[in-house]
C-alpha cells in the first residue's frame, strides 16, 4: 500500500493510467473502427469509384473514377440527377414540415404530462410514448390502412362532408392543390422554366405531395413521444427557485414559460432538433416497407434512393456518393442549428425590460444587482 | 486541443493502415476465384444454394420438392433458400464473392449483373435451348450472349367478370376484338357501383396498348429506343381517351392496391392482368366468376406484354457444371408443369405448350399469346427509367402522351451511350 502511494506520487502513476485507459477502450475502439470507422472510409472509397458490387472494392480490377458519381448526381442533367433532385426536395419538405412540429409538440406533451395536479400521469406518458418503442414497419402497415382509399381516416372525413384525398397515392403537392384553389394552375415561366438538380422551380415549391403528408403525419405520431421523454426529464431537473422568483416578480403563466422555462431547456432543444434533423434526413423503414417511392417518386428520400442504386441498379458508386452527399447535407443544418441556437449575450433591447427609472438610487442600484444576477442564472442554466 | 488533435491522427492512421490491410486481403481472394472466359465450367463436389424469391409457401414447396428430387438422383447436395429480399441477397452474395450458386433473375437485373461479370453466360450450353420461346431468349440476352435459362413466363390478357358481363346485356359475341370495341364494351359495364375497366397505371400494363400500336419503347433486344414513335403515341391517346371517357379507372383510384384487387372486390368489370391472378382469384375471391380472353387488336394486330424470370447461375460459383444441370432439370417439361400445377406460372419451352393448355382449357389465351408478346426493355438502367415513366402515366388523365414519351425517349438514350 505505501509503495503503491509513494509510486503514485511520481510521474509514473500517469502513464499507468493512460495505459490502462486505453487497455480498457480498446475493445470498443477495435469494434467500433472494424463495422463503422472502416466501412465508412470503404464507402467514402467506393463512392470514387466504378465498383460494380462484385468482389472486394479494393480489387485492381476496380477504378479510381474522381468525381463522377458524384457530377453525375450533382450536374449530370440525366435521370440519376432529376431523381436526385426530386429525393432531396421530397426529404426537405419531410424535414421543414415534421422537426418543427414534432418538437413543439413534443414539448407541449412533456409539459403537460408533467404538471403535477394531472391524474393518470403514468397512464399519459406511456399512452404518448407507446408509439416509439413500437416498431416502424408495424406502424407503417397501420398507416397504410388508416390513410387507404376507404380507410378509417377518409372515413372519418367522410362524416364531416369531406371527400378524403386518395393519400398514398396522390402525387399532387400540397402547396400546388392550395394554389389551384385560388386558381393558380401553373407557374410562372420564370419558375416553371428554371430548374435546379434536373427538378423545376415550381416543382422544388410543390411542397410535400399528398402521401408524403401521411408520412409526415406519421412521422410526428411516432416520434413526439421519444422527444416528449427527453423534454420531461429536462423539466424535472429544472429548479422550482428560478420560477418562483419570476412568480414573485409578478410574471405570469405566458412569461415564466416563455422567458423563464424555454431558455433553460435550451440544450435539451438543441439534442432534440438535431435528433430530429438527423432522423428525418435519413428516413428509410417507412419508404421501403409503405410506398417504394412511390406515387410518382415523391416519397423517394435520399437513403432509399441509395439504396436503390447500389442493390437494384448496381450502381454502387453512385449509391455511396449520394450517402455521402446526405451526410454533408446533415453535417452543415447541424452547423446551422447549433449556430442559430448559440448563447448569445442579452441584447440591449432586452436589457431594458429589465431596468427601473432610477427615482430612488437605492431601489436602482439593488434591481440593478438583481437584472444582472437573474441574467446570469438564464445564461448559466442554458450552456 | 492538441492532445486531442494528436490522438485524431492516431485514429486516422490505424484506420487508414488497417483499410489498407483489408485491401490487401480484397486483391488476395480476387484472384483464386473460377473464371468461365475460356468456357469451361468449374466442377466440384460442393453442395449448391439455391436462391429463390418465392410468392409463397406453394411456390417454396415445389422448387424445394423438385430440387431435392434431382439432387437425390444426381448425388450433389442442393439446398434451398427463400429470400426475404432477393435483390439485397444477391448483391451480398456476390459482393462477398460467396454467391448463392443458382438463383432467381429478373430481365431488369440482367443488364447490371451481367455487366459487372457476376453471371454465368450458360445459355447456349443448354441441351434443352431451342425449347425456349425465342421472345424469351431475347429478354435473356445482354451483348449478343444468352445468359440464363427463363424460368417461366406470364402474358397479360383481358380478365372479364361474367356476371356483371351479362347484367350488362353483353354475350360471347361481344368479346372486343378492337380498341373501338373496346371502349364500346367498357362505357357499357360501366355504373354508379363499378367502372369498366380497371387496370394499374404502369407501363407493365399500359405497355400492351403500345404493343398493339405496332410499338414498345425499346425494340426487342433493347439497343434501340424508341418509346416516342407515333404507334407509342396513339397508344397513350387511346388510354387518355379511355381514361377521361370515366370507362378506365386505374386502380388506385378506385381504392385497390393492383388491377386484380379491382377485379376480385368487383370494382371493376375488366381488367389487364397476367396468369398469376387465378391464384388471387382463387385464394381471394372465389366466389367471383371470370373468363380471360384475348386482349383486342390494335392498329398494328395483337399485342400484349410478357414477363419472366431466369435461373441465374453465378460466376463465382464453384461448381458450375452441376448447376448447369440442375437448371436443364429444372427448365424440363415435367418440372415445369409441376411447378405449373403447384403455383400457376407458364412454362417457358414450347415443348411443354399443349399438355399446359389440356390442363388449362380456361388460361389459354395467356399462353397463346407466346408466338406475338413483347418484353419489357432490359438494358441496364431501364428500370430507373420505367419508375420515372410511370411516375408521369399516373397522371396521364392530364398529361400530354408525346411530352410524356419524349422525356422516356431522352432518358432511355442516355442509357444507350
Amino acid at each position: 500500500m505505501s509503495t503503491l502511494t509513494s509510486r503514485s506520487r511520481r510521474s509514473g502513476f500517469r502513464r499507468g493510467e493512460a495505459a490502462s485507459g486505453w487497455l480498457f477502450t480498446a475493445p470498443t475502439i477495435v469494434i467500433i473502427g472494424l463495422f463503422v470507422v472502416i466501412p465508412v472510409f470503404m464507402a467514402l472509397w467506393v463512392s470514387f469509384s466504378d465498383w460494380g458490387g462484385r468482389g472486394s472494392p479494393f480489387a485492381s480490377t476496380v477504378n479510381f473514377v474522381g468525381a463522377k458519381n458524384y457530377s453525375t448526381l450533382l450536374a449530370g442533367g440525366g435521370l440519376d440527377e432529376q431523381n436526385f433532385g426530386t429525393a432531396l426536395r421530397n426529404n426537405a419538405w419531410y424535414v421543414v414540415l415534421v422537426v418543427p412540429i414534432q418538437t413543439a409538440v413534443s414539448l407541449i406533451l412533456a409539459i403537460l404530462v408533467n404538471r403535477a395536479i394531472l391524474r393518470g400521469r403514468g397512464f399519459f406518458r406511456t399512452a404518448f410514448y407507446f408509439p416509439s418503442v413500437t416498431s416502424s414497419v408495424a406502424i407503417t402497415v397501420l398507416w397504410l390502412f388508416l390513410f387507404g382509399t376507404t380507410g378509417a381516416v377518409n372515413k372519418v372525413l367522410s362524416w364531416v362532408g369531406i371527400h378524403g384525398p386518395n393519400w398514398f397515392n396522390d402525387p399532387n403537392g400540397v402547396l400546388h392543390n392550395i394554389l389551384s384553389v385560388v386558381g393558380v394552375k401553373t407557374g410562372p415561366a420564370v419558375l416553371t422554366g428554371n430548374t435546379f438538380l434536373g427538378v423545376s422551380w415550381w416543382d422544388w415549391l410543390a411542397g410535400p405531395s399528398v402521401a408524403m403528408s401521411a408520412f409526415i403525419l406519421m412521422a410526428i405520431f411516432t416520434t413526439s413521444g421519444t422527444f416528449m421523454l427527453l423534454f420531461v426529464a429536462a423539466l424535472q431537473n429544472l429548479g422550482g427557485d428560478v420560477t418562483e422568483a419570476a412568480m414573485m416578480d409578478g410574471a405570469n403563466g405566458w412569461q415564466r414559460f416563455w422567458r423563464v422555462t424555454l431558455p433553460q431547456l435550451r440544450p435539451t432543444m438543441f439534442t432534440v432538433l438535431t435528433l430530429g434533423l438527423i432522423g428525418c434526413w435519413q428516413v428509410f423503414d417507412q419508404i421501403y416497407t409503405g410506398t417504394q417511392g412511390a406515387p410518382g417518386n415523391t416519397t423517394l428520400t435520399p437513403a432509399y434512393l441509395s439504396y436503390t442504386a447500389a442493390f437494384s441498379n448496381q450502381n454502387w458508386g453512385q449509391g455511396a456518393a449520394i450517402a455521402f452527399i446526405l451526410f454533408v447535407i446533415i453535417v452543415v443544418f447541424t452547423i446551422f442549428q447549433r449556430w442559430v441556437l448559440r448563447d448569445r449575450a442579452v441584447s440591449k433591447r432586452r436589457m431594458r425590460l429589465y431596468r427601473v427609472p432610477p427615482a430612488d438610487p437605492r431601489i436602482a442600484a439593488a434591481s440593478a444587482a438583481a437584472a444582472s444576477d437573474s441574467t446570469e442564472k438564464t445564461s448559466g442554466g442554458a450552456s | 486541443m492538441q492532445r486531442s488533435s494528436t490522438r485524431w491522427y492516431v485514429a486516422g492512421a490505424i484506420a487508414v493502415a488497417a483499410t489498407l490491410a483489408l485491401s490487401a486481403c480484397g486483391s488476395g481472394f480476387s484472384g483464386g476465384s473460377p473464371t468461365s472466359s475460356n468456357g469451361a465450367l468449374t466442377s466440384s463436389s460442393k453442395p449448391l444454394t439455391v436462391l429463390i424469391g418465392s410468392s409463397g409457401p406453394a411456390e417454396t414447396a415445389a422448387v424445394n420438392s423438385q430440387v431435392a428430387a434431382w439432387s437425390k438422383s444426381s448425388g450433389t447436395g442442393a439446398k434451398v433458400i427463400a429470400a426475404s429480399d432477393l435483390n439485397q441477397q444477391l448483391a451480398q452474395g456476390f459482393a462477398a464473392k460467396k454467391p448463392a450458386d443458382v438463383f432467381y433473375l429478373s430481365t431488369d437485373a440482367l443488364a447490371g449483373y451481367a455487366k459487372n461479370g457476376s453471371l454465368l453466360a450458360y445459355g447456349d450450353q443448354l441441351t434443352n435451348k431451342s425449347d425456349f420461346y425465342p421472345s424469351l431468349v431475347k429478354s435473356f440476352t445482354y451483348n449478343g450472349q444468352f445468359y440464363c435459362a427463363p424460368k417461366d413466363f406470364s402474358t397479360l390478357q383481358l380478365i372479364i367478370n361474367t356476371d356483371m358481363w351479362q347484367a350488362a346485356g353483353l354475350t360471347s359475341a361481344d368479346y372486343p376484338t378492337t380498341w373501338a370495341q373496346l371502349e364500346t364494351v367498357s362505357k357499357k359495364l360501366t355504373d354508379a357501383n363499378h367502372v369498366g375497366l380497371s387496370i394499374s397505371g404502369e407501363y407493365a400494363r399500359i405497355g400492351a396498348f403500345m404493343t398493339q400500336a405496332g410499338g414498345n419503347l425499346m425494340n426487342a433486344d433493347s439497343t434501340k429506343a424508341t418509346a416516342n414513335t407515333a404507334a407509342n403515341v396513339s397508344a397513350l391517346t387511346e388510354v387518355k381517351t379511355l381514361l377521361n371517357g370515366g370507362s378506365l379507372k386505374y386502380a388506385k383510384d378506385v381504392g385497390a392496391g393492383w388491377g386484380g384487387e379491382a377485379f376480385g372486390k368487383g370494382l371493376a368489370a375488366m381488367t389487364i392482368e397476367g396468369n398469376w391472378i387465378t391464384g388471387a382469384m382463387t385464394t381471394d375471391y372465389p366466389n367471383v366468376k371470370y373468363k380471360v380472353v384475348s386482349l383486342p387488336k390494335g392498329p398494328a394486330g395483337a399485342g400484349t406484354l410478357q414477363f419472366t424470370n431466369c435461373w441465374g447461375i453465378a460466376a463465382d460459383s464453384p461448381n458450375q457444371a452441376a448447376a448447369l444441370k440442375l437448371v436443364e432439370q429444372l427448365t424440363s417439361a415435367s418440372d415445369q408443369l409441376a411447378f405449373s400445377k403447384a403455383f400457376g406460372p407458364m412454362p417457358s419451352i414450347k415443348s411443354a405448350a399443349s399438355e399446359w393448355k389440356t390442363a388449362n382449357p380456361g388460361l389459354v389465351p395467356f399462353l397463346d399469346a407466346a408466338s406475338y408478346a413483347q418484353g419489357v426493355p432490359t438494358a441496364d438502367g431501364s428500370a430507373a427509367v420505367v419508375t420515372d415513366l410511370n411516375a408521369k402515366l399516373a397522371t396521364l388523365g392530364t398529361g400530354d402522351p408525346k411530352t410524356i414519351l419524349d422525356a422516356t425517349q431522352k432518358n432511355l438514350q442516355a442509357l444507350l451511350k
